[in-house]
């Protein structure tokens, strides 16, 4: 680390003198492309993002023959390590020394909220994959930022609906205590009373808590239909998991992973997770497009993609795509590129950026197949329902964010 | 119906229970820790990376040679508590003429060596252990389902404390050992082997963290992180029950474990700091911890 920190002050150093006469011509400043993949490597979301995230943005670049124009592109990779101060500290170094260009992936809202503040005001991009809250292209959208794989109002939008709609309208939250933990549960909640439903109550537990028996039996006597999961993770699994040892699924209370990876139903096996109810923005199984990169990206990393590392890598493509056609990597010029191209790739079919920095693109409802319908290893989900993009999602002038207001 | 503090009997009775539920972990951890500290002077910090052995050896048995869990319950510990010989002779019993703090660094050091590993080979998410057959289901109590397993889990960590216990305050090889740590070179003059019994003492310790893994596998996922969640935790029951102290840690560990459970129905944002809101108390009060003796 310490060297790497050496190395790019000296190259930072050396580049500013061309970095100078490279902005006049316009195009790319210090002679590189350098995108800075930030998440959670060894904490609760290292498996839902961490060093797949890393792999999934090198595959973007290796489309490109890691280079732009004869402009190399250089990935770094550092680990937040679930912390928003963290976060802050490796931006702005990756930022003022490290003349890095891109922030990428980011899990855990209170980090990405940091990584947002930053970003905007130092006109670099901020590719959002990993976090949920539906602040980032709310109240604290930026005219640099994309919110890319999903966010909170999706999964409530998903989940939420189909149960409610469902007849089953009295809810209770078993809510991680920290950003993403709160927004999801005011989304849900939002959706829920919309449909006519109720929430009775929530509990709200530490963020990366073990065991879940005393906050699950607070729920069960809540008598709520649904017990919602607002959390992430291993917090989901283990609630989850408990869940089932206390037999609250089969005394007829019904479980909502409102977030739900499918490294989570990986961990948990199919017998303590089937018939959950998901939304999720990437399936691996979807289409030929999707099991291609899928299998390319399962022999690098071991495991299929999860939606957030299969973000990324939509995210980084479509990034340099708008580098290569502006010519420039000044942040404006390329995000007005990226808003203006049509994103077409194997995650995202006719995407498209809203002004607030919203990247819409269809959600599906997924549900855990039983062991029994189960083909194989990761063959996990069956898709009831294709969520279209513009119901999944907040319109802009909605969001409640300034830019899209204008 | 009648309400206590606000909260209806049957949450307040259930939350009891589950407290009473994860005081077994902690007193089952503590009294490891106890007894390595009581008898060696070693602040052993692997203990979470070594009760997570313990998780990930039943995971490994059943997996790699289909080996069940009543017989894992067994061959866990013993494979963990190997490991902790190993480790005694290489390594920690080099630094017993140093200060306590060698001790502290060496298995802290040795912790995040582990935990890193395994967290390179498993990822974080963790491996599923399933409930064994005959302990599946539960009962209900009316005022709450109780799981068979969590029952179990009480159960075994009683006799497993209550054993411990029994063997170092009451019998002759428990006195022996006692004697060792005050006086070691008189009780060698005895002809009564010293270093042997040392690293049998640090062996059993360990081997009490891999057992309280193999019980932790089926309620939480085998993960790497189990144990570093924990330790902090399991500290501070042994701070507060006294350094040392066999019966402080036990019982603390229960106590903790319940207030935990309260502190979860009141005011649950605040159940991860609690036990060490007690502990920042007792040391203020009685710097020694509630069971420990002042040196």
């Amino acid at each position: 680390m310490l060297k790497q920190i050496m190395a790019g002050t000296a190259l930072a150093a050396l580049s500013v003198g061309f970095a100078a006469a490279a902005n006049a011509q316009g195009a790319i400043s210090d002679g590189r492309i350098k995108i800075g993949v930030l998440n959670d490597r060894s904490g609760i979301y290292a498996d839902v993002a961490g060093e797949g995230s890393a792999v999934a943005a090198r595959m973007a670049a290796e489309e490109f023959g890691n280079a732009i124009d004869g402009t190399p592109i250089e990935i770094v990779v550092a680990d937040h390590q679930n912390k928003a101060d963290i976060a802050a500290n490796v931006t702005r170094q990756w930022i003022d020394r490290e003349q890095v260009d891109v922030i990428a992936d980011v899990p855990n809202s209170a980090a990405a909220l940091a990584v947002q503040e930053i970003t905007r005001d130092k006109n670099r991009i901020f590719l959002m994959s990993g976090p949920g809250s539906s602040r980032l292209t709310g109240d604290a959208c930026s005219p640099t930022g994309i919110h890319w794989t999903y966010d909170n109002h999706a999964l409530a939008a998903g989940t939420a609906r189909a149960l409610t709609e469902e007849g089953k309208n009295t809810w209770y939250f078993l809510t991680a205590d920290y950003a993403f933990g709160h927004s999801l549960e005011e989304e849900t909640t939002a959706v829920v009373k919309e449909l006519g439903g109720q929430a009775l109550g929530s509990v709200r537990h530490p963020l990366g808590n073990s065991d879940f028996s005393s906050f699950l039996l607070q729920a069960q006597g809540s008598g709520a239909q649904v017990i919602g999961l607002a959390n992430a993770g291993n917090d989901t699994t283990n609630a989850i998991k408990q869940a089932n040892e206390f037999g609250i699924t089969q005394a007829g209370q019904t479980l909502a992973g409102m977030l739900l990876f499918i490294s989570d139903v990986h961990a948990l096996g199919l017998d303590a997770a089937q018939g959950l109810v998901a939304t999720t923005g990437f399936y691996w199984d979807m289409d030929e497009e999707t099991r291609a990169w899928s299998a390319k990206y399962q022999e690098k990393m071991g495991s299929k993609p999860t939606m957030v590392q299969a973000g990324v890598y939509s995210s980084v493509k479509h990034y340099l795509k708008a580098v290569q056609a502006a010519k420039t990597d000044e942040a404006k010029a390329v995000v007005s590129k990226m808003h203006e191209l049509p994103i077409q790739d194997m995650f995202a079919k006719n995407g498209k950026i809203l002004a607030n920095g919203r990247m819409v693109h269809d959600m599906y409802l997924a549900r855990v197949k039983a062991p029994s319908e189960s083909k194989g290893p990761w063959d996990y989900y069956e898709i009831v329902r294709t969520i279209p993009g513009d119901s999944a999602y907040l319109d802009a002038a909605a969001s409640g964010c300034k830019i899209a207001q204008k | 119906m009648m309400e206590l503090l606000g909260i209806p009997p049957q949450v307040l009775f259930g939350q009891l229970l589950l407290g009473l539920i994860n005081g077994s972990f902690y007193a089952l951890l503590s009294l490891g820790l106890a007894v390595i500290f009581g008898m060696l002077n070693v602040i052993n910090f692997a203990h979470g990376a070594q009760y997570m052995l313990g998780a990930f050896a039943a995971w490994m048995l059943l997996k790699f040679a289909g080996i069940n869990y009543w017989l894992a319950l067994v061959l866990a510990p013993v494979l963990v508590g190997l490991l902790g010989v190993v480790l005694e002779k290489l390594m920690l019993s080099r630094l017993y003429k140093l200060d306590h703090l060698y001790g502290l660094l060496l298995t802290f050091g040795l912790a995040l060596i582990i935990e890193g590993m395994f967290r390179h080979w498993y990822g974080v998410s963790g491996q599923p252990y399933p409930i064994p057959q005959a302990l599946a289901g539960g009962y209900n109590l009316g005022f709450m389902f109780l799981p068979t397993y969590r029952g179990w889990v009480v159960a075994v960590s009683l006799v497993v404390c209550f054993g411990t216990w029994f063997m170092i305050e009451r019998t002759r090889l428990g006195a022996y050992l006692r004697a060792a740590t005050e006086n070691p070179v008189l009780v060698q003059a005895f002809g009564i082997n010293v270093p042997v019994m040392i690293t049998a003492t640090y062996g059993f310790g360990v081997a009490l963290a891999g057992l309280a893994g193999v019980l932790a596998a089926p309620i939480y996922q085998v993960n790497p992180l189990m144990g570093s969640h924990l330790i902090i935790v399991v500290f501070a029951v042994v701070v507060i029950g006294g350094m040392g102290s066999i019966l402080g840690a036990v019982l603390t560990g229960f106590m903790l474990g319940i207030l935990e459970g309260f502190t979860k129905v009141f005011y649950p944002e605040a159940s991860n700091i609690v036990i060490f809101v007690v502990m920042a108390v007792v040391l203020l009060i009685k710097p020694a911890g509630l069971f420990g003796r002042e040196k």
